[in-house]
């Protein structure tokens, strides 16, 4: 990467409640836009999209009982594509449960993420990708993050290998990368992992999603801190407000924190990243939103979706059509009815695979209750575990 | 006391037990994650927020250990905080506060300090929850000496066993069997209602085998001792109802009755309950002893996503099975 994101100083020496911002919520420039090609700011358009169709259908699934519970990220699609194609392959992505535009980006294939919450085993994870499994306990990716940074800072160590994962580093390039919510910040865990991080001055950025609610307890109620990027202060870390439903301030902001962490030129490494922004729908398909916000908020935050916004500034600019716009609908819709289709395609997992990689080598204890299993289905067949 | 019933649920009765005691005592508080405005994920804070207020019913911050942390120190000045976990699986945040704190403060200060608080959590898989909301770990728990811990079965029991653990003045550990939440509904009554700690209950009065079960598992374990019944098998059903302390008095009674005996438990195999129960028989009534004690439990493996968690679960077949096994040996 080049030095283009330059004025790093001017995106970290700022107020923490001094929002970094490109598009205002019409599309037109108020900041300074990054430096980007037209296909990469298009590809940032279809990836929203993609994110957006995708989410729709998977809440459908779930109301359809075709999928179980799933957390549904509209309104948060520019945090989420606005960092993660600043990353490189070599890179890793430590997400929560709501980051799947995140991840696809990344390399996590959309029928991957399906299968993940339809609960099936094979999902949640890819074999190429470096993303690790969603952490579901609020915060707990958070240390993990600045540990795979302190390995990649550390580099490898010549062992031959390569790694539990395949993956031993090479010589310090790559860049961590956590996503959490407001809510994770009251964790200890973030505190442990920030606070590490710090210390250790290692490559990682960690992207809060903050969007203004974790359940029913608004921000507000979450710390007396007037912002979470200011909390970066007590880390001696750099940290930085950002508008989350901006693609392309995000997209600056990350550019510029990922630069800083290969090549901190006496600034610290890891940044905390505030990305503003608001869920639009349900905490997760088994939430009511209706109990404790309120409507008009969901409206207000609705004039600022970051999709029609970055369209806008696409079309006034000459980068974005009609035409070309319908081709990537046609495109997102044949791709995520694709993905569906594959999900619900793969073969109902082998039960035995229950008894699978729990250990490297199953234990002989393992082994018999695997045979217990075997017996039971061979003697009364698979209604014997089926509960009514 | 009076002889009214409400009929039910046993979220319901959680909920119901928890508005009789906030009344009855103005120390009893209820915090933890969405507990007060959303009425708890599973509603069973529902409406407590607006009967006694946000100084009783505080909606904290996204921090288990601060939750419990807190409640200690509150517990220690005279208030009987009852925080809620949202899901047994986000526990163990809170370990080290609850293990090393809440569990011996009063042992630690030869009694000047005690920790009057329940810590409330929805255990147990069979939902199609998402990864972590499925786990029942209440070996943990049992393990640690100077908790007490408590998982109800049915709605009454629910009711009376909080109400119990309120007023009892150490830390108790509270699971609440989410499978059967909703499940179905039972005359519970109205008012003042108590059922002791450390009492199990007999469901089903038999002579053949004794099985020992708790929680979610207890339905389960009745429709199958019916089934058997038509075999000629007659099991006695013990719904443990308190894990720690342990009533021995009725489990060593029941197996001196039948000398067989099957624990069934949906957590893992392997360090769970069933073998405690196993050595509370072998020390006190070996000579009874006619077979084997059965283990019908959760595999040795992490609750799996629920495309296969029945295939975890103790279904009604695997327990039949297991009982059968119990009574034919040798
Ligand atoms: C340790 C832990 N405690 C509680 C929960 C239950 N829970 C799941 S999501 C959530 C709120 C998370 O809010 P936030 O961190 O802001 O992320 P968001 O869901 O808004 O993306 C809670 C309390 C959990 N998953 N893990």
């Amino acid at each position: 990467m080049t030095g283009g994101e330059g004025g790093h100083d001017a995106l970290f020496d700022r107020a923490p409640d001094d929002r970094v911002r490109v598009l205002d919520e019409s599309g037109a420039l108020v900041g300074t836009p990054p430096d980007m090609s037209d296909a990469e700011l298009v590809e940032i358009y279809r990836h929203m999209r993609l994110a957006r169709h995708f989410d729709e259908r998977a809440v459908t699934l779930q109301r359809q009982g075709r999928m179980g519970t799933y957390p549904p990220m509209a309104g948060q699609e520019a945090a989420q594509v606005g960092s993660a194609v600043v990353l490189d392959d070599e890179d890793w992505i430590v997400p929560s449960y709501r980051e799947h535009a995140a991840v696809h980006v990344h390399g996590l294939s959309l029928s991957e993420i399906l299968l993940y919450w339809m609960g099936h085993g094979a999902g949640g994870w890819g074999a190429d990708a470096n993303v690790f499994p969603a952490a579901v306990p609020i915060a707990t990716q958070i240390p993990h993050t600045t540990g795979l940074a302190m390995a990649s800072k550390l580099g490898g160590c010549g062992g031959e290998d390569g790694g539990v994962s395949g993956n031993r580093p090479q010589a310090g390039d790559a860049v961590a990368c956590a996503y959490f919510g407001d809510g994770a910040t009251s964790e200890g865990d973030f505190h442990e992992g920030l606070n590490m991080a710090g210390v250790f001055d290692v490559p990682a950025v960690f992207v809060c999603n903050n969007n203004g609610w974790a359940i029913s307890v608004p921000r507000e109620r979450q710390t007396a801190s007037p912002t979470l990027a200011g909390k970066a202060a007590a880390y001696g870390i750099d940290g930085v407000q950002v508008d989350g439903m901006d693609p392309l301030a995000t997209y600056r902001v990350m550019r510029a924190a990922v630069e800083k962490a290969r090549d901190p030129d006496e600034r610290p490494r890891p940044t905390l990243i505030e990305a503003v922004q608001y869920r639009f729908g349900a905490h997760t398909t088994a939430d009511d939103p209706t109990v404790y916000r309120d409507e008009s908020e969901v409206a207000a935050w609705r004039k600022r979706d970051p999709i029609p916004r970055l369209e806008r500034f696409l079309r006034e600019t000459g980068r974005l059509d009609d035409d070309r716009i319908d081709e990537i609908e046609a495109d997102v819709r044949a791709q995520v009815a694709a993905a569906i289709e594959r999900a619900e395609a793969t073969a109902r997992p082998d039960p035995e695979t229950l008894f699978d990689d729990v250990y490297a080598v199953r234990t002989a204890e393992l082994d018999r209750q695997r045979a217990t299993m075997r017996r039971l289905r061979d003697r009364y067949g698979d209604d014997a575990f089926l509960r009514d | 006391m009076s002889t009214d019933t409400r009929n039910l649920t046993l979220v319901q009765a959680v909920r119901d037990g928890l508005e009789i005691e906030m009344h009855r005592d103005e120390d009893v508080i209820v915090l933890g994650e969405d507990v007060g405005k959303n009425g708890g994920v599973f509603r069973a804070t529902e409406g407590l927020y607006e009967e006694f207020g946000k100084d009783r019913v505080i909606d904290t911050p996204l921090a288990e250990s601060g939750i419990i942390g807190t409640s200690i120190g509150m517990a220690a000045y005279g208030l009987r905080p009852v925080p809620e976990i949202q899901f047994m699986g986000f526990i163990y945040p809170a370990f080290d506060q609850i293990v090393s704190h809440a569990a011996r403060l009063r042992n630690r200060s030869r009694g000047r300090f005690t920790c009057p608080l329940v810590v409330r959590a929805p255990y147990g898989g069979g939902i199609r929850a998402p990864e972590h909301h499925s786990e029942s770990k209440e070996a943990f728990f049992v393990h640690e000496p100077g908790l007490k811990v408590v998982i109800p079965s049915t709605p009454a029991d629910t009711k009376g066993l909080l109400a119990s653990a309120i007023r009892d003045p150490d830390p108790v550990i509270f699971l609440e069997p989410k499978l059967i939440y909703r499940a179905f509904r039972e005359d519970v009554p109205a008012g003042d209602h108590t059922v002791p700690l450390g009492e199990a209950a007999v469901r089903r009065e038999g002579s053949d085998v004794s099985v020992y079960t708790w929680g979610a598992m207890t339905r389960p374990t009745v429709e199958a001792a019916e089934t058997l019944a038509d075999e000629g098998i007659d099991c006695e059903v013990i719904d443990l109802r308190t894990l720690s302390p342990l009533d021995r008095e009725t489990i060593v009674e029941s197996f001196e009755k039948t000398g067989r005996a099957a624990v069934v438990h949906e957590a893992p195999k392997t360090g769970g309950l069933g073998g405690e129960i196993t050595a509370i028989l072998q020390e006190e009534a070996l000579l009874y002893q006619e077979a084997p004690v059965k283990r019908i439990a959760g595999f040795d493996t992490p609750v799996p996503l629920y495309a296969l968690e029945d295939y975890y679960l103790p279904s009604s077949t695997r327990i039949e099975e297991g009982i059968r096994e119990a009574v034919e040996f040798p």
